[in-house]
């Protein structure tokens, strides 16, 4: 299996805790999808992700293997994995605002991240800043770029922060709850450009969400995880319509978006404990 | 760019009215003399004549916001008054000193900010050993009283290697490699403190912004670390850093004063402390007026530079 | 610590034992304190007795710390001059908490304009650096013990009264303060009873840092002449006199110059030991 990102058997135990925070999870990415993974909190999706990039604090242990476009990026230096983030592959996280360098213009944000990996002059990358910020939906770009963060709003900074994220035309973009911080109706904007630029760029997108709603508007495939493993993956339409697994049929029972209408939303009863679930299958 | 002359004139706006309070201070300090200080001033010999025509001249027979407006008006035009004792003009005077002051106070800042900041960022992103070194310099800067490590820098580099010279003074113009010779150890003796609080600060703020979550991004973005603590860590701790070195101006100026005293230069602290002994209140109004002024306005400056360097602050419709 | 220099993500940097701060620096200050609260009778000597055959003798049996210019017993003046110290510096900020502690409580609790007047009167304090104030003070009062401890207790007065004014402010906002003025506590109490007990901390941590430094302005104000005031021996004018015979005499600065950086040591390892247990937040500077 040689998609763009494959995880297998992948494992992440932080010290001091008896239960791993992500259990043997093996995963396949296509390239140019979009796919949601979705959990409740603490199921262990945040730190999957982290673990791509080698985002996780020092105490972490990391078994098994990531694979990046063919390449083993567990156990890279710290070196190599710097010159692979924001290059090969990018990573935006959920509040924009705490992403963003207050003290610094945006564009000088988006251009660094440029010239970190690529030799262009600081005009030049200031130029494609100002490109990309156009690019993402930023009116009268040019000037915009020269302000910093807290002039724009919300939804305004976290397309800045996907620009940055995608500078260099990354082959995969990981968003870690990119809409959870934003209104509802900004959501559903933030969500449609991250499409639009991956269906224009070819890019891959793991889209990390507890929510959904966000998922079934936009993700081609869809994995749901618990407890550290992961339970059952799906194409989209086929998850809502023929959810396989117990806890993902009790999720959507439990979605106000995907809840039968009328009916009164189940609670996930907790005696449910990550063991029983047993493991997930993984559907192509 | 309007945006940043509101800031600016916000600013000078505020300074306007401290100035102008600090001189009413500085200008009652004759006054709150208690008993006549006018017989202070020329001891219990004067006759009453004397007192009185003594009194004449300084003006303090006139109501009192008259004489300060006489006052006012005379510092605006360059007039400090008159040295009791040697009836020279303040203003010659002052002007003389002044350069001494700054030097020392100047220099010594320049060399703590220059030790003081990266060994604070080096402290911040370093290793144990590091962190050890750095605190135990920080306590021993805090915690011991300048001139007494001006004298024993004297004892070693000017007593026991006779390196350097122990007190004394020769002007910049006259002969630099003399001026910097003599100004060494005072120099030193003062940087040693200013250095341990810049250090302390840049090391807290510089650790407190790693903390915070927008470095994660940067970290994700595939930045260097070099560049996220030197371009991004370090320009987010900046206001914390310049506003420590703004009030350590004022320590510093104080400082300045005992120094000049140990180390024999011919400054305002010398002047002033001189002119406490002599009773010779002119001077010690004129002296005091210079040095707070410079205190004021080097608060003015180090509040733009805090707004250049932290947007927000230059945008915030509150003072 | 990651391998890239940056720190981990955040915990708090790892405590030093408080304890043996606060103990050490206790401890030491007991020393001292007692030493010099029992310099009349610790003193081998009378500090001002001139004993003119030793004049400028080395460290001795008689004389465990040497003889001075005028043949003075340099313990025992190191002795009372460290009493006349601790208690200038300790008797100001005493007098400085005094002023500060009500005036930081009304401006935290009250707020408003309470709070504007109580905060810009004192920021007008601010307004001159610290020894330049205490000179003006000397200026106009004239050279003298009380009125250093007066100028340095003013000196320090918005430093307390801000740290004071922020605890109370925080302490304020709490439910259990609301709670009890909703049964109908009146002001005074519930400042009494409430806040201030909560508050204080702070408070006490940036006194003791501030008496390290009351030390050090009050050495500088006595070595400049204007503190301390002869004939009873200072810290300060010790360290002046003891210059002209630096070379020859060394003893004469040495021991002075130890017992200030001691007791400033002291002072200060005790602040940053009650900083730990009481300010973890490092609301004191």
């Amino acid at each position: 299996m040689s998609g763009l990102l494959s995880f297998s058997d992948v494992t992440v135990r932080f010290a001091g805790q008896e239960r791993p925070a992500v259990d043997g999870v093996t995963l396949d990415l296509r390239a140019g999808e979009m796919f949601g993974l979705v959990g409740e909190s603490g199921s262990g999706k945040s730190t999957l992700a982290n673990a791509v990039l080698g985002l996780l604090p020092g105490s972490a242990q990391v078994t098994g293997s990531i694979r990046l476009n063919g390449r083993e990026v567990l156990g890279l230096s710290e070196e190599e994995l710097r010159q692979v983030r924001g290059d090969e592959a990018a990573m935006i996280f959920q509040d924009a605002s705490a992403s963003l360098d207050p003290t610094w213009p945006v564009g000088d944000q988006i251009a660094e991240t440029i010239r970190a990996h690529r030799p262009v002059s600081r005009r030049e990358a200031e130029r494609r800043a100002v490109e990309l910020m156009a690019e993402v939906g930023i009116p009268d770009a040019a000037r915009r770029s020269r302000e910093a963060p807290h002039r724009f709003s919300g939804g305004m900074r976290q397309r800045i922060v996907i620009a940055a994220a995608l500078a260099n035309d990354p082959r995969l973009l990981i968003a870690d709850e990119p809409t959870t911080a934003l209104d509802v109706t900004i959501q559903a904007q933030v969500l449609q450009l991250i499409d639009r630029l991956r269906r224009d760029h070819g890019t891959t997108v793991l889209l990390i969400t507890h929510d959904l709603g966000v998922v079934a508007q936009v993700c081609d495939r869809v994995g749901v995880m618990r407890g550290g493993r992961l339970l059952e993956v799906a194409m989209g339409a086929n998850l809502f319509a023929r959810p396989t697994h117990p806890y993902t049929r009790a999720l959507l029972a439990a979605n106000p978006a995907t809840a039968p209408r009328g009916s009164r939303l189940p609670v996930i009863p907790p005696e449910w404990s990550v063991e029983s679930l047993g493991p997930g299958g993984a559907d192509g | 760019m309007s945006g940043t002359l509101a800031f600016v004139l916000r600013r000078l706006l505020v300074t306007l009215p401290v100035l102008v309070a600090m001189s009413v201070l500085v200008f009652l300090i004759i006054h709150l003399v208690p008993g006549d200080p006018v017989r202070t001033m020329l001891g219990f010999r004067a006759t009453d004549a004397t007192v009185a025509e003594m009194r004449h001249q300084l003006g303090l027979d006139r109501p009192l916001v008259e004489q300060y407006a006489s006052w006012a008006s005379g510092l605006l035009r360059g007039d400090l008054g008159t040295d009791l004792v040697s009836h020279a003009p303040l203003s010659e005077l002052l002007a003389q000193r002044l350069p001494v002051t700054f030097e020392l106070a100047g220099l010594s800042m320049l060399l703590a900010v220059a030790a003081g900041v990266p060994l604070g960022v080096r402290a911040a992103t370093g290793g144990r050993w590091t962190r050890r070194l750095t605190d135990g310099f920080v306590v021993f800067g805090v915690s011991v009283p300048d001139f007494w490590l001006g004298i024993m820098l004297v004892i070693l580099f000017a007593g026991l290697l006779a390196w350097l010279p122990p007190s004394g003074h020769v002007a910049f113009s006259d002969d630099p490699m003399g001026n910097l010779r003599y100004m060494a150890l005072p120099v030193l003796t003062l940087a040693v403190g200013e250095a341990a609080y810049i250090l302390r600060t840049t090391r807290g703020a510089v650790e407190s912004v790693l903390g915070r979550p927008f470095v994660t991004f940067l970290r994700a973005k595939g930045l260097s670390p070099r560049r996220i603590v030197y371009g991004h860590a370090l320009r987010n701790a900046g206001p914390s850093i310049v506003t420590v070195i703004g009030i350590q101006v004022g320590v510093l100026l104080g400082g300045a004063i005992v120094i000049e005293q140990l180390f024999g230069l011919p400054g305002v602290g010398k002047l002033i402390v001189t002119g406490i002994t002599q009773r010779n209140y002119p001077v010690v109004q004129a002296g005091v007026l210079a040095i707070a002024t410079i205190f004021i306005l080097v608060s003015l400056l180090t509040d733009l530079i805090v707004g250049w360097l932290d947007p927000r602050v230059a945008d915030a419709v509150s003072t | 610590m990651t391998s890239l220099g940056l720190p981990a993500p955040p915990a708090r940097a790892p405590q030093r034992r408080p304890g043996r701060l606060i103990l050490l620096g206790l401890l030491a200050l007991l020393i001292l304190g007692a030493a010099a609260a029992a310099a009349p009778w610790l003193a081998p000597w009378d500090p001002e007795e001139m004993d003119v055959m030793g004049v400028m003798g080395p460290p001795s049996a008689a004389h465990p710390f040497g003889s001075d210019v005028m043949g003075r017993d340099v313990l025992s003046r190191v002795l009372f001059a460290l009493r006349a110290s601790l208690l200038v510096s300790t008797s100001a900020v005493a007098a400085s908490l005094l002023v500060a502690v009500p005036l930081g409580l009304l401006a935290g609790y009250f707020g408003t304009w309470v709070d504007s007047v109580v905060s810009r009167g004192l920021d007008m304090i601010l307004v001159l650096p610290a020894m330049l104030l205490a000179i003006t003070f000397i200026a106009i009062l004239g050279p003298g013990s009380v009125v250093a401890a007066l100028a340095i207790a003013v000196i320090y007065l918005p430093i307390l009264a801000r740290v004071m004014r922020t605890g109370a402010l925080v302490v304020t906002r709490n439910d259990y303060v609301l709670g009890a003025r909703a049964r109908g506590a009146s002001h005074l109490r519930v400042l009494l009873t409430h806040v201030l007990p909560n508050a204080l901390g702070p408070v006490v941590v940036q006194a003791s840092i501030l008496a390290g430094f009351a030390l050090q302005l009050e050495a500088g104000l006595s070595f400049l002449g204007l503190g301390v005031q002869p004939p009873t021996p200072s810290l300060g004018s010790m360290l002046a006199e003891g210059r002209d015979v630096l070379t020859i005499a060394p003893w004469v600065e040495v021991f002075p110059g130890l017992a200030i950086v001691l007791a400033v040591l002291a002072f200060t390892l005790l602040g940053e030991g009650l900083r730990q247990a009481f300010d973890p937040e490092g609301v004191a500077e």
